[in-house]
C-alpha cells in the first residue's frame, strides 16, 4: 500500500509515473523539435528517479548511473539530435499521426498488458520499487509503438533511444541496476548508435531524398 | 439531526449567494492583469438584479421546453451545489447523491440547455448546441475516469466519505491524484466554458459555444441561466479544492470548526480565482477543431491516473 511507504518512496512512485507520462507525450507529439525536448525530459526524470532510488536503497553505484543517464540521455543525445535536425534543415517538420486517439488508447492498452505480464515478477521481488517494473515495461512497449507509428527515421531513432530508457528503468526497479561495467557499456553503445544514426540520416536522405523510411520499401523501377 | 439539515440548507444558500462574487472576483483579477479598468466585485449582482427586473421576450415559435429550460438548468445546478461538501462534511445532504449522480445532474442541465438552443430554430442556437454536445461528450468520459480514480482510492463514490478517507490517511503523495487533478482541471476549463475552449466574454458568433445557445434568452430567464453558469464555476472550483486539497474542511459541526472551514474554502476559492485568470491571460483561445485533441489529453491524463493507481498504489 502507498500509505505505508515513506514520502521519499512515494516520490519515486510519482516520478516513475511522470516517466510514463513523458512516453505518452512523445507518442502524441507530432513536432520533431518538441519530440526531442520531451525525450530529454524523460532522461532527466529517469536520472532523478535513479538518484532517489540510490538514496533510498543505499546503493551508491546507482548515483553514478544517475549521473551518467543525466549526462548522456538528458543532455548529450538530445543536443546531438537537436543539432542534427537543424543541419538537415527540418527543425519545424511535423509528422501527422493517422489516428491520434487510437494510438494513445493502444498505448494505454500496452501499459495494462505490461501490468499483467509483470504481475508474477512483482510477486517475487521485495524491493520498494517492484511496482515500477510494470511502468518500465510499459515505457519499453509504448516506445516500440512510437517506432511503429512513425514514418520518419528521426522519430524512430527517438523511439529507439526511449526503449533503452525503459530497459534501464526496468533494471533499476527490478534489481537496483545492472553491474556498473555493463551499464557503462550500454551507455556508450547508445552514444555510438546516436552518432551512427546521424550519419545514416544523411545517407538515407541522399538516396531517397526524404527521411520517410516507408519509401525504402518501394523499388524505384517498379513505380515507373 | 434537525440542526444538521439546517446547516446543510444554510451552506447551500450561502453557496449560491456567493457564486456571483467568485465570478466577479475572476473578472476583477483578469481586468487588472490586462491593464483594464475593472468593474466592482459586486457587478455580477447588479447584472443579475437588472436581468431579473427586465421583461421576458420569447419568440412566437418557442415551445414550452424553451420556457422550462432556465428553471430546469437552475434547479439541477442548485441540487449539485446543495450536495457537494464545501465548508463541512458529514452533512445529511451528502447521502442524497454520490458523485456519479452529480455528474448526471450537470449533464441533465446541459441536455436541456442544448435542447433550448435548437428550440427556436435559429442557426446560431443550433450551432452552439452542436458544439456544446461535442465538447460535453468528450469531456464527460475524462471527468468520470478522474472521479473513478478518486473513488477507487477512497473505496466510496460518496464525496463526503471520500474526503473523510483522504483526510484520515494524512499527507500521501499519490501519482494517481496528480494525474486525476490535471485531467479534472482540463475538464473543468472545458465544462465551464473558459479560455482556451470557449471565451465567456465573447459575442462573436462564429467562435462562441455557451453564449450561442442562450442568444434567444432575455430577462429573468437569461438571469437564471447566467446565475447557474456562475454556480457551476464555483462547483468545479470547490470540487477541485476539496477533493485534492481537503485540509481545513470542517469534519465536526461545532462553531469553531465551521468558522475555520468557511474561511479555508473561501481562501482556496480566492486562490483558484487568481490562477484561472492568469491561465486565461497567458493562453490564447484554441481553434474549435483542436478541442477534441485537448480533451483527449484530459482523458489520457485521467486514464494514466487510473493506471498508476492500479499499478503503483494498489499492490
Amino acid at each position: 500500500m502507498l500509505q505505508t511507504l515513506s514520502h521519499f518512496e512515494q516520490g519515486i512512485m510519482v516520478l516513475a509515473s511522470l516517466v510514463l507520462l513523458t512516453s505518452f507525450l512523445m507518442l502524441g507529439q507530432i513536432r520533431l523539435l518538441l519530440l526531442i525536448k520531451t525525450f530529454a525530459w524523460q532522461g532527466a526524470l529517469l536520472a532523478l528517479t535513479t538518484a532517489l532510488v540510490a538514496a533510498d536503497s543505499g546503493q551508491t553505484h546507482l548515483y553514478l548511473s544517475a549521473a551518467l543517464t543525466f549526462a548522456i540521455k538528458a543532455l548529450l543525445i538530445p543536443w546531438m539530435l537537436h543539432r542534427l535536425i537543424f543541419r538537415l534543415g527540418i527543425p519545424h517538420q511535423e509528422e501527422p499521426l493517422g489516428r491520434p486517439s487510437v494510438v494513445l488508447l493502444s498505448g494505454a492498452a500496452l501499459v495494462l498488458f505490461s501490468y499483467s505480464v509483470s504481475a508474477p515478477l512483482i510477486e517475487l521481488s521485495s524491493h520498494v520499487t517492484r511496482n515500477t517494473i510494470a511502468i518500465s515495461i510499459g515505457v519499453v512497449l509504448v516506445s516500440m509503438l512510437l517506432m511503429v507509428t512513425r514514418h520518419t527515421a528521426l522519430a524512430q531513432v527517438v523511439g529507439f533511444m526511449s526503449i533503452e530508457n525503459g530497459l534501464f528503468f526496468s533494471a533499476v526497479s527490478a534489481t537496483y541496476g545492472m553491474p556498473l561495467v555493463i551499464e557503462l557499456g550500454v551507455a556508450f553503445d547508445v552514444l555510438v548508435a546516436a552518432v551512427l544514426f546521424g550519419v545514416f540520416f544523411f545517407q538515407i536522405r541522399e538516396s531517397i531524398d526524404d527521411l520517410d523510411v516507408d519509401r525504402m520499401t518501394r523499388l524505384t523501377e517498379a513505380d515507373e | 439531526m434537525m440542526r444538521d439539515w439546517l446547516l446543510a440548507l444554510a451552506q447551500a444558500l450561502i453557496f449560491i449567494a456567493l457564486a456571483p462574487l467568485l465570478a466577479g472576483w475572476v473578472k476583477w483579477v483578469k481586468c487588472h492583469l490586462q491593464n483594464r479598468v475593472a468593474p466592482p466585485l459586486w457587478q455580477p449582482y447588479r447584472d443579475l438584479r437588472k436581468l431579473m427586473a427586465k421583461e421576458v421576450v420569447i419568440a412566437e415559435q418557442a415551445s414550452p421546453i424553451f420556457r422550462a429550460v432556465p428553471y430546469i438548468v437552475f434547479s439541477s445546478t442548485l441540487m449539485v451545489a446543495a450536495v457537494i461538501p464545501s465548508a463541512m462534511i458529514n452533512l445529511p445532504t451528502s447521502r442524497v447523491g454520490d458523485v456519479i449522480v452529480l455528474v448526471g445532474l450537470l449533464a441533465l442541465g446541459r441536455f436541456f440547455l442544448a435542447l433550448a438552443g435548437m428550440d427556436i430554430g435559429t442557426a446560431f442556437g443550433g450551432m452552439g448546441s452542436s458544439r456544446e454536445v461535442t465538447v460535453a461528450s468528450l469531456a464527460e468520459p475524462a471527468m468520470l475516469m478522474a472521479i473513478f480514480t478518486l473513488t477507487m482510492t477512497a473505496g466510496s463514490t460518496n464525496l463526503s466519505a471520500a474526503i473523510d478517507h483522504i483526510l484520515a490517511s494524512g499527507f500521501v503523495l499519490r501519482p494517481s491524484f496528480a494525474f486525476a487533478l490535471s485531467g479534472l482541471v482540463l475538464v473543468a476549463i472545458a465544462e465551464t466554458g473558459r479560455i482556451p475552449v470557449d471565451n465567456p466574454a465573447t459575442h462573436l458568433e462564429l467562435t462562441m459555444i455557451h453564449e450561442a445557445m442562450i442568444l434567444e434568452y432575455s430577462g429573468r430567464h437569461l438571469g437564471l441561466i447566467e446565475w447557474a453558469a456562475q454556480i457551476k464555476l464555483m462547483i468545479y472550483g470547490v470540487l477541485l479544492a476539496n477533493i485534492f486539497f481537503p485540509w481545513g474542511i470542517a469534519t465536526r459541526h461545532s462553531a469553531g470548526w465551521l468558522l475555520v472551514g468557511s474561511l479555508v474554502i473561501g481562501l482556496k476559492l480566492v486562490l483558484l480565482g487568481l490562477c484561472l485568470p492568469v491561465a486565461e491571460t497567458v493562453m490564447a483561445k484554441m481553434r474549435l477543431f483542436r478541442v477534441p485533441q485537448y480533451l483527449s489529453l484530459a482523458f489520457l491524463l485521467s486514464l494514466l491516473g487510473m493506471l498508476s493507481h492500479i499499478i503503483l498504489e494498489a499492490g
